[in-house]
C-alpha cells in the first residue's frame, strides 16, 4: 500500500480538490417506471436469473423474474440482452468523501485528535462534491460507509448513497456504528524479527501496556453503559450519550482488529457488554472462525489484493481468506482500502472468486452480506421486490476488469451520471491528439 | 581484595610491577624473578602437538622452556608446581572484542537509527569533524585503538574466565574504523599489555555515531567506501589538498583487513568491494555461513565467527509461535552446525567469544559445535593459532613455545570435555585463578551425629569440588530426605536444613573441617526451638561418580537441510532447467502472429525451441495446456523488491554513484510471491527521494540463486531520476521524507531544473578535464555515472508526474545533450504524449493510481491508453510488492479504461517494458530463440480469474502451484518438528527467547518514497 502521507500542514492548498465538477449533475428523482429486460440478473443472494427482467418505480423494485417482463404502463424499457444487472456495490469502512488528497492535510477529515471520540460523526464531513465519488460510481459502487479512523474510539459512521447535492441528500442510514481500534498486542519485537534496541526488554512492559488499554476500555464502556441507564443525568456527557445506542442495540460496535488473539479478546468484550459487534480488518479471522460463528459476529475483510503478513503464509492467503470464512459459516464482507482505491472493490471480490468463492458468493460479499452487516439489508443489497432500485447494468461480468462496463446505474431509481473527471480528461486529450475513443 | 591464589602461601598478594618500565616507583622496587616450573602436565603445545608428563618453565613474562619432563630439569629458584593429571593449553586468542574501549556509540546497528538517522537532519553535508579531515565522519581511518586503549580489569577477568589470554580490541564505530590493537589481558600498565598497536584495519557497513547525513542506505555506504578507495589512491600523488583521513587510509592498507559483516549476503558485498580494489578481507560475521557455504568458500576469505547460537523460542502458545519465522527456527536448529560446516568446507576461521558473556555459555556453545561435528583440533586452532595468525601475533601467542608470551591455561582435563574445570589462566607469566586448584574435595557420604537426634546420613554432592549440595537422610520409621543448604569458605562450614518433623523447622549448623583422614567436620547446632547442641560428621565414603553423570557418547544430532534462499519456500535443491512441451494452449506471442489458439510451445535448454501445432515431444515433459494460456513472463519496469537496507540514498540531491547492484537481496520472499504472479524480470530501482538517484539493477527472479546470479547478465545500465514532490520534499514530516526537510536543495520544481543543469555542467567539465593527457583530476563516481549518460552508455528512467516537469526535463536533456529513456509513473504522460513520442521516450505508468498526493490529482486510468495511441512505448509498472504479483490484471485495466485491445494490453507488462529496458531481444515475447521465461495461466492472463499455475525463468520452473502446495505441507511439518525440538530443548533446561509481535516481522517493503527513516517511524508505530 502507498504510504499515506500526512503531517506538516502543507499550506499550498487552495486547490481544485474540494470543488465539484460543475458539469456532473446529481440525478433527478425517478420520473417514470423503468423495466430492464433480457438481462442476466445477479440477485446478490447467490441466485442468478438468466434472461430476466426487473421493474422499478418510485425508487422501489416492483417486479423481478425470468422471461418476458410484464407490461408496465408508461415505463421506459431498457433492453439489456446479453448484459448483466447487479445490485449496487457497497463500500464499507472507507474514508471516501472525508479525504480528497492523501498527502494534503487540509483535505483530511477522517481522523480526529484524541483517543475517545464516540461523539464525532463522519456524515457531516462527507463531501458529496469530491471528485473521487464519480470514479467509484462508474464501477458500480453505489453505497458507501464513510468511517472515521482516529484514536481508540474513532467516532460514528453512516451509510450514504453515492449521488446527491449535499450530505443530507445522501444520508441513507445515519450514525449506524461506533468504531473502535482494538489495542494491538505488542510483544516488543520489531521489523524483520530482528528486534531493535531495547525492544526485547520492553516485551513484558508492552504486554502490560496493552492490557492496561483494554482494562481502560472495559472501564470506559462500563461507565457509558451506566450512563445510558440514567434517565436525566445531572451533568451531560456527550461522549457517553453518543454511545447509548450501543447498549440498546440501535448502534453496532465495529472493532478494527487483526491478530487472532486480539480478535478473541474483542469477542469477549462484545459479549461482556451484550453488543452487536462487527470485526473489521480481521487478518487472522480465519484462525478463530469457529468462535466468530458461535457468537454470530461478522467480519469485514480489508482487501484481498494484499500481501500475506507472514513469510510462511500461503502466498495467496489473502486471496483465499473469503473462501475460508465462507466455509466456516461466518458472515463476511469486503472493503477495498482507502477511498480512491475502492473503485477496485469489484476486482478485489473477483480475486476471491479466482481463489475459491463462486462468482455469486463473491458478489454477495460486496452487496447483500455488506448490507446485512451494516443493517440496511431490508432495503438494499439484493435485487428483490420492495427493495430499493439501487442497481446497475454492465455489458459484461462486473467482477472482472476486462469485462466490466457499467452503462447505466440507478440509485433508488434515479438514473445517476456515470461521467467523471477521468473520462472528461480522457475525452479532452483524445480530442487533442485526434484519437478515436 | 584479590582472590587467594595458588601460590599465596609464598607470595601473599601479588603485586603487579613492570619488570623494567619507564614508570617511576613509589617506595622500594619490588621486582621479582617470576620463575615457575610446571611439571607432570599434559601439555597441549598446539593443535598438532601434545606432550605428556611435560614441563613448562616460565621466566617472568615469557616461556623459557617446554618439553618432556625428562628433558627439562627444574632449575634452582623456580617455584615448582606439580600438575599431575592436569592439562596445559595455550591461552586462547579472541580476534574480535571491544575490550579496553568505550561501548560502541549509538546507532551502531544499522541505518538511520539512533545517532545516525536522528542527527542526520542537522547536517546535510557539512564536514562533521574539525581539522583537516575528510568530509564524511563515518570514514575514520585516523582512529587507532592503540592510542586510546586502556586495560579494563573487570572485562579482562570475564575474558580470562573463558580462557582467553590475548584479544584484538576493535573500535566498532564507523564504516572505516581505523586500526585495532592486539593486547594481552594482563593486569598490568597499558604500556605492557600491547602486543601489536596496529593489528588490523577495520571496516563495517554501519556508519555508527557519524553525524554526517550521508550515507542513509547500505548502497550509499558501499558507494562511499568505493569512492574512498579511489580518493585515497588519488591522494598519493595529489598536491591539491592536505587530508588526514586519506593519508591515514593509505597508511592502514598494508595491515590485515577485517570487515565486520552479518549474514552471507553482506559477506558477499564486502568481498565484492574488496576484490574491486585488490583486497582480501577477513570477515567477522554473525555465524550464518552455513546458509551459503559454497559462496563463502568462493570468497577465499578467512572468517571470524561467534558461537552465540540462538536460544530456543517460547513456542508453547501456537498463536505466539506463529510469530517466529521459519528462518529463525531453522537458524536455531542449524546455527550450531556453522563451525563444523566451515571446517568441512576447508575455510580458515577463528572463533570469537563475541556475543557470549559468560564462561558456561561459551564452553557449552563450543561443545555444542563439536557435537555437530567441529573437531577438537579445529576448535583449538580456531581459538589460538588462527586468530593469532590473522592478527600477526603468532610469534607472541597462539601456541606454547620458547620465547612466546607465558599465556596458558591449566585445566583439570581435556579442555573440551564437559566437566573440565579451568583452574588458572596465566597471562604474561601472571596467574589468574578461575577456580582453585587442589581444593580438598569434601564430597561423599558422612555419618552425621547431632545432639538430640538419632544418627543421620549427610550426603555432600555436586558437580565440582567447589559447587556443592547437601542432602540429609534419616532412615527408619520417620524416614526423611531433606535438601540442605551448604556453604563452605575454606575450612569453615555452614549448613541448614529442615527435616519437616522431629524437629520441624530449620536446623542451623556452623562448624569447620576438624580432621582430614577421614574427613571430619564438627561444630555447633541450633535447633528450631533455639536450643543449642553439638554436631559432627565423619566421611564414610567418597561418592562413586563425583563428576555427575558420565559423559554419554554423543552422536551428531540430525538436522534438516539448508534451503536456498534461507527462508520459507526455499529449496533444498534449486530446480533445474526443464525441457517441456506445452500442448494445445492459447499462446500470447506478442509477435506478429498475435494470439494463437490450440498451439504447442516447446522449451529446451532455457530457450523457446518451437511454437506450432502438433509439435513432437521427443524427450520433453508434456504438459497439457488445453484451455490454458501461455504468455511471456511479466516484466516489472519499476520495482523495489529484493534490495537490502534502503532503496533511497536521499541525503544528497545527486547520488548517481550509488548502485542497487551492490545490495541485491536474494532472500526476499517477495521474489517467490511475484513468481506466483507470473513475474520473471524486475527492474530494481533506486527510490525517488532525490533528483538524480542511483544506478538500477535488472534481475531475473531466479529464486534461490545468489544475488550475483539473479542479475540479468549483459543488460544495459540504467539510472533513476526523479521529479516533483518527492525530490522537493513537499510531503515531509509525519510520513514521507523525514530527513532534511526544508534543508536540502531543491524545495521547488524551479530548483529541480537547476540541480540537473548543475550536475550535467559539472559532468561535462569533468569529462573534459579527465580527457586531458596526464590529468590529475580526481575520479568521481558520481560524475562518472553522469558522463556515462552523456556518452549514451547509461539510460535514464525518470520518476515523474506532472506535465510541466516532464516538459522541463525534456528541455534540459536537449540542451545538455543527453537522452531520456523512460519516464516512469508519468501519470500526466497523457498530457505530453506527443512530446514524448517526438523524443522517443517510453512511458511506464500505473494503471489506475491517483489522489494519493497533489501531483496525481489529474492522474487518470486512461493514461496508458492515450500514450499508447499516440505512439509512445507504454508499460504498466508496480512500484509495489503487492501490485507486482498481479500486473497482468493491472494490464487488464487498460481494457477497462479505454478499451485497449487485449493483445496490446498484455504487452504493457511484457514486451513493452522489455523494450524500455533494452532486453526485448531476449524476453518479452514468445518467439523461437528467446529465453523460456513463460507463464502458464489458468485463464486469459488479463482476467481477474487468471491464476499463474507455473512460471518458468529460462526453462526453470521456479513457481509451480502444485509444487507450492507440497512445499506448504512440508513447511508445516518441518515447523512442527522444529517446535517439538525447541520444546524439548526448553524442557532440557535451555534458556529461551520470546517470539516476535504480530505484523512486525515481515520483510521490509520498499516503494519509491521509502527511506530508512520512515521505517524507523514504522517501527515506532508512528505511521
Amino acid at each position: 500500500m502507498k504510504k499515506f502521507i500526512s503531517g506538516l500542514a502543507a499550506v499550498l492548498v487552495t486547490t481544485t480538490a474540494a470543488f465539484a465538477q460543475p458539469n456532473i449533475m446529481p440525478a433527478l428523482p425517478q420520473g417514470k417506471p423503468v423495466v430492464i429486460t433480457g438481462a442476466m440478473i445477479h440477485v446478490g443472494n447467490g441466485q442468478v436469473i438468466s434472461n430476466g427482467y426487473i421493474a422499478f418505480d418510485k425508487g422501489k423494485i416492483t417486479a423481478i423474474g425470468e422471461g418476458a417482463a410484464p407490461a408496465v404502463t408508461g415505463a421506459e424499457v431498457i433492453s439489456a440482452a446479453g448484459k448483466h444487472v447487479y445490485p449496487g456495490f457497497i463500500a464499507p469502512i472507507t474514508d471516501l468523501g472525508l479525504v480528497e488528497v492523501e498527502s494534503v492535510k487540509a483535505t483530511l477529515d477522517e481522523s480526529e485528535t484524541g483517543n475517545m471520540n464516540p461523539h464525532i460523526r463522519t456524515l457531516i464531513a462527507y463531501n458529496t462534491d469530491s471528485k473521487v465519488i464519480p470514479t467509484l460510481r462508474s464501477n458500480g459502487i453505489l453505497l458507501a460507509q464513510p468511517t472515521p479512523n482516529g484514536g481508540v474510539i474513532s467516532g460514528q459512521s453512516s451509510v450514504v448513497t453515492m449521488d446527491g447535492w449535499n450530505w443530507e441528500d445522501v444520508a441513507y442510514k445515519t450514525d449506524i456504528a461506533i468504531h473502535l481500534n482494538w489495542p494491538v498486542s505488542r510483544t516488543g519485537r520489531g521489523f524483520g524479527g530482528g528486534g531493535f534496541p531495547g525492544a526485547a526488554a520492553a516485551g513484558a512492559d508492552a504486554g502490560d501496556r496493552t492490557q492496561k488499554e483494554i482494562d481502560d476500555l472495559y472501564a470506559y464502556f462500563a461507565a457509558a453503559q451506566g450512563y445510558a441507564t440514567i434517565g436525566k443525568p445531572a451533568v451531560t456527557n456527550i461522549r457517553f450519550a453518543a454511545m447509548a445506542g450501543l447498549f440498546n442495540g440501535t448502534k453496532k460496535l465495529f472493532i478494527s482488529v487483526n491478530n487472532s488473539k486480539d480478535i478473541l479478546k474483542a469477542i469477549a468484550f462484545i459479549k461482556k457488554f451484550g453488543l452487536k459487534g462487527v470485526i473489521t480488518g480481521g487478518n487472522e479471522a480465519y484462525l478463530v472462525a469457529d468462535e466468530l460463528k458461535q457468537n454470530n459476529i461478522p467480519v469485514i475483510l480489508e482487501e484481498t489484493q494484499t500481501l500475506p503478513n507472514r513469510t510462511e503464509d500461503d502466498v495467496y492467503l489473502p486471496y483465499k481468506m473469503p473462501k475460508m470464512l465462507q466455509d466456516a459459516g461466518v458472515l463476511y464482507s469486503l472493503t477495498g482500502i482507502g477511498f480512491w482505491r475502492q473503485r477496485n472493490l469489484p476486482f478485489e471480490a473477483g480475486t476471491a472468486a479466482a481463489y475459491g468463492l463462486t462468482k455469486e458468493q463473491a458478489l454477495s460479499m460486496i452487496t447483500l452480506n455488506t448490507a446485512k452487516i451494516l443493517g440496511i439489508d431490508k432495503t438494499v443489497g439484493s435485487l428483490e421486490k420492495g427493495k430499493d432500485a439501487t442497481l446497475f447494468i454492465s455489458k459484461g461480468d462486473a467482477l472482472d476488469m476486462i469485462t466490466i462496463d457499467v452503462e447505466t446505474a440507478f440509485i433508488g431509481g434515479r438514473n445517476v451520471s456515470l461521467d467523471n473527471l477521468h473520462k472528461q480528461l480522457y475525452k479532452r486529450y483524445a480530442e487533442k491528439y485526434n484519437l478515436k475513443q | 581484595m584479590r582472590k587467594i591464589l595458588l601460590l599465596c602461601f609464598i607470595l601473599g598478594t601479588v603485586i603487579r610491577v613492570a619488570a623494567q618500565g619507564t614508570f617511576p616507583v613509589n617506595g622500594a622496587w619490588d621486582t621479582r624473578p617470576g620463575l615457575y616450573a610446571f611439571t607432570n602436565a599434559t601439555i597441549v603445545v598446539s593443535a598438532d602437538q601434545t606432550i605428556s608428563k611435560g614441563t613448562l618453565l616460565v621466566k617472568d613474562r615469557t616461556i623459557e622452556a617446554i618439553g618432556p619432563g625428562a628433558a627439562i630439569p627444574v632449575p634452582k629458584g623456580y617455584i615448582a608446581v606439580d600438575l599431575k593429571g592436569k592439562f596445559i593449553y595455550p591461552g586462547l586468542v579472541d580476534a574480535f572484542t571491544g575490550y579496553g574501549l568505550p561501548a560502541p556509540a549509538a546507532g551502531g546497528g544499522g541505518f538511520g537509527r539512533g545517532g545516525g538517522g536522528g542527527a542526520a537532519a542537522a547536517r546535510p553535508a557539512t564536514p562533521a569533524k574539525t581539522g583537516a579531515y575528510g568530509w564524511n565522519e563515518a570514514i575514520k581511518p585516523e582512529v587507532h585503538v592503540g592510542t586510546t586503549f586502556t586495560a579494563d580489569v573487570a572485562r579482562a577477568e570475564a575474558l580470562k574466565k573463558l580462557g582467553f589470554g590475548a584479544v584484538q580490541a576493535v573500535n566498532r564505530d564507523g564504516i572505516v574504523r581505523g586500526t585495532s590493537a592486539a593486547v594481552t589481558l594482563g593486569d598490568e600498565p597499558d604500556n605492557l599489555v600491547m602486543l601489536k598497536d596496529n593489528a588490523a584495519a577495520n571496516y563495517s557497513f554501519s556508519k555508527g555515531s557519524s553525524t554526517t547525513s550521508y550515507p542513509t542506505s547500505l548502497m550509499g555506504t558501499i558507494a562511499l567506501l568505493r569512492q574512498t578507495f579511489l580518493d585515497a589512491a588519488w591522494y598519493k600523488t595529489s598536491k591539491d589538498e592536505y587530508n588526514i583521513t586519506l593519508d591515514e587510509f593509505n597508511k592502514i592498507q598494508s595491515l590485515p583487513q577485517i570487515f565486520e559483516v552479518t549474514d552471507p549476503q553482506s559477506v558477499l558485498r564486502a568481498d565484492k568491494i574488496g576484490k574491486e580494489f585488490g583486497k582480501q578481507f577477513i570477515f567477522k560475521t554473525d555465524g550464518k555461513e552455513y546458509q551459503r557455504m559454497d559462496l563463502m568458500k568462493a570468497t577465499g576469505g578467512s572468517f571470524i565467527v561467534p558461537v552465540s547460537f540462538p536460544k530456543p523460542y517460547d513456542v508453547e502458545d501456537p498463536a505466539d509461535a506463529r510469530n517466529i519465522t521459519y528462518a529463525q527456527m531453522k537458524d536455531w536448529e542449524l546455527a550450531p552446525t556453522n563451525p563444523s560446516a566451515l571446517e568441512k568446507a576447508g575455510i580458515r576461521f577463528a572463533i570469537t567469544s563475541f556475543g557470549v558473556d559468560n564462561a558456561r555459555d561459551f564452553w557449552a556453545a563450543i561443545r555444542t559445535a563439536m557435537e555437530y561435528g567441529l573437531t577438537e583440533k579445529q576448535a583449538l586452532r580456531s581459538l589460538t593459532e588462527i586468530p593469532a595468525d590473522m592478527l600477526g601475533i603468532s610469534a607472541q601467542v597462539g601456541t606454547l613455545a620458547k620465547g612466546k608470551h607465558a599465556n596458558f591455561i591449566i585445566s583439570s582435563d581435556n579442555l573440551f570435555k564437559a566437566n573440565t574445570t579451568i583452574y588458572e589462566n596465566w597471562v604474561d607469566g601472571r596467574p589468574y585463578v578461575v577456580s582453585k586448584m587442589d581444593v580438598l574435595d569434601i564430597r561423599g557420604n558422612y555419618t552425621f551425629n547431632m545432639d538430640g537426634s538419632p544418627a543421620l546420613t549427610l550426603r555432600i554432592g555436586g558437580t565440582t569440588p567447589a559447587a556443592l549440595d547437601a542432602t540429609i537422610i534419616r532412615t527408619g520409621a520417620d524416614s526423611v530426605q531433606a535438601r540442605g543448604t551448604l556453604t563452605r569458605n575454606g575450612d569453615i562450614i555452614g549448613l541448614y536444613f529442615d527435616l519437616r518433623k522431629n524437629p520441624a523447622g530449620n536446623v542451623r549448623l556452623s562448624g569447620y573441617i576438624s580432621g582430614y583422614s577421614p574427613v571430619t567436620m564438627s561444630g555447633e547446632a541450633v535447633m528450631p526451638d533455639g536450643t543449642a547442641g553439638r554436631w559432627n560428621a565423619i566421611r564414610k565414603d567418597t561418592l562413586a561418580n563425583r563428576g555427575g553423570r558420565p559423559e554419554a557418547a554423543k552422536t551428531t544430532p540430525v538436522t534438516g537441510p539448508v534451503v536456498y534462499p534461507f527462508l520459507a519456500y526455499g529449496n533444498a535443491e534449486i530446480p533445474k532447467t526443464e525441457t517441456v512441451l506445452f500442448k494445445n494452449a492459447t499462446v500470447w506471442t506478442n509477435e506478429k502472429d498475435g494470439i494463437l489458439k490450440n498451439t504447442d510451445v516447446l522449451i529446451e535448454g532455457g530457450k523457446i525451441k518451437a511454437i506450432g501445432k502438433n509439435l513432437s515431444a521427443g524427450s520433453a515433459k508434456v504438459i497439457d495446456a488445453t484451455g490454458k494460456h501461455i504468455s511471456a513472463g511479466i516484466v516489472d519496469e519499476h520495482s523495489h523488491i529484493a534490495a537490502s537496507n534502503g532503496i533511497n540514498e536521499g541525503a544528497q540531491s545527486v547520488s548517481a554513484e550509488v548502485r542497487v547492484a551492490d545490495v541485491i537481496n536474494a532472500e526476499d520472499i517477495n521474489i517467490y510471491r511475484q513468481l506466483a504472479g507470473g513475474v520473471t524480470t524486475s527492474h530494481i530501482l533506486h527510490g525517488s527521494a532525490n533528483s538524480i538517484g542511483g544506478q538500477t539493477q535488472l534481475i531475473k527472479l531466479r529464486w534461490g540463486k545468489s544475488p550475483e546470479e539473479m542479475k540479468f547478465e549483459g543488460s544495459d545500465g540504467f539510472i533513476k531520476f526523479a521529479l516533483g514532490e518527492n525530490v522537493k520534499q513537499s510531503n515531509g514530516g509525519g510520513g514521507g521524507f523525514g530527513q532534511n526537510v526544508n534543508l536540502r536543495f531543491p524545495q521547488t520544481r524551479m530548483g529541480v531544473e537547476q540541480v540537473y543543469i548543475d550536475a550535467f555542467t559539472r559532468a561535462k567539465e569533468y569529462k573534459a578535464a579527465r580527457a586531458v593527457k596526464g590529468s590529475t583530476t580526481r575520479r568521481d563516481l558520481e560524475l562518472d555515472a553522469l558522463v556515462e549518460i552523456l556518452d549514451g552508455k547509461r539510460f535514464i528512467t525518470c520518476h515523474s508526474y506532472v506535465q510541466s516537469e516532464i516538459n522541463m526535463l525534456i528541455h534540459v536533456a536537449d540542451s545538455m545533450g543527453f537522452k531520456i529513456n523512460t519516464f516512469t509513473h508519468i501519470l500526466e504522460g497523457y498530457k505530453v504524449a506527443d512530446k514524448m513520442k517526438a523524443h522517443g521516450i517510453a512511458g511506464s505508468t500505473f494503471s489506475d493510481w491517483w489522489a494519493y498526493k497533489m501531483e496525481v490529482a489529474e492522474a487518470i486510468p486512461y493514461n496508458g491508453k492515450l500514450m499508447h495511441e499516440v505512439g509512445v512505448v507504454t508499460g504498466f509498472n508496480s512500484d509495489d510488492a503487492e501490485m507486482a504479483r498481479r500486473l497482468n490484471q493491472e494490464a487488464g485495466k487498460a481494457v477497462t479504461y479505454g478499451k485497449m485491445s487485449e493483445e496490446d494490453a498484455l504487452k504493457l507488462v511484457t514486451l513493452n517494458p522489455a523494450k524500455m529496458l533494452h532486453v526485448d531481444n531476449r524476453i518479452g515475447s514468445i518467439k523461437v530463440g528467446k529465453d523460456a521465461d513463460l507463464v502458464l495461466w489458468s485463464a486469459n492472463p488479463l482476467s481477474i480469474y487468471a491464476v499463474a499455475e507455473k512460471t518458468y525463468v529460462e526453462g526453470v520452473p521456479y513457481w509451480d502451484m502444485e509444487q507450492d502446495a507440497v512445499k506448504r505441507k512440508a513447511l508445516k511439518a518441518e515447523q512442527g518438528k522444529l517446535i517439538q525440538k525447541m520444546t524439548e530443548a526448553k524442557a532440557g533446561g535451555a534458556g529461551t527467547q520470546r517470539p516476535g509481535g504480530f505484523g512486525g516481522r515481515g520483510p521490509r517493503l520498499y516503494e519509491c518514497e521509502t527511506t530508512e527513516a520512515d521505517l524507523d517511524q514504522l517501527i515506532g508505530g508512528n505511521h
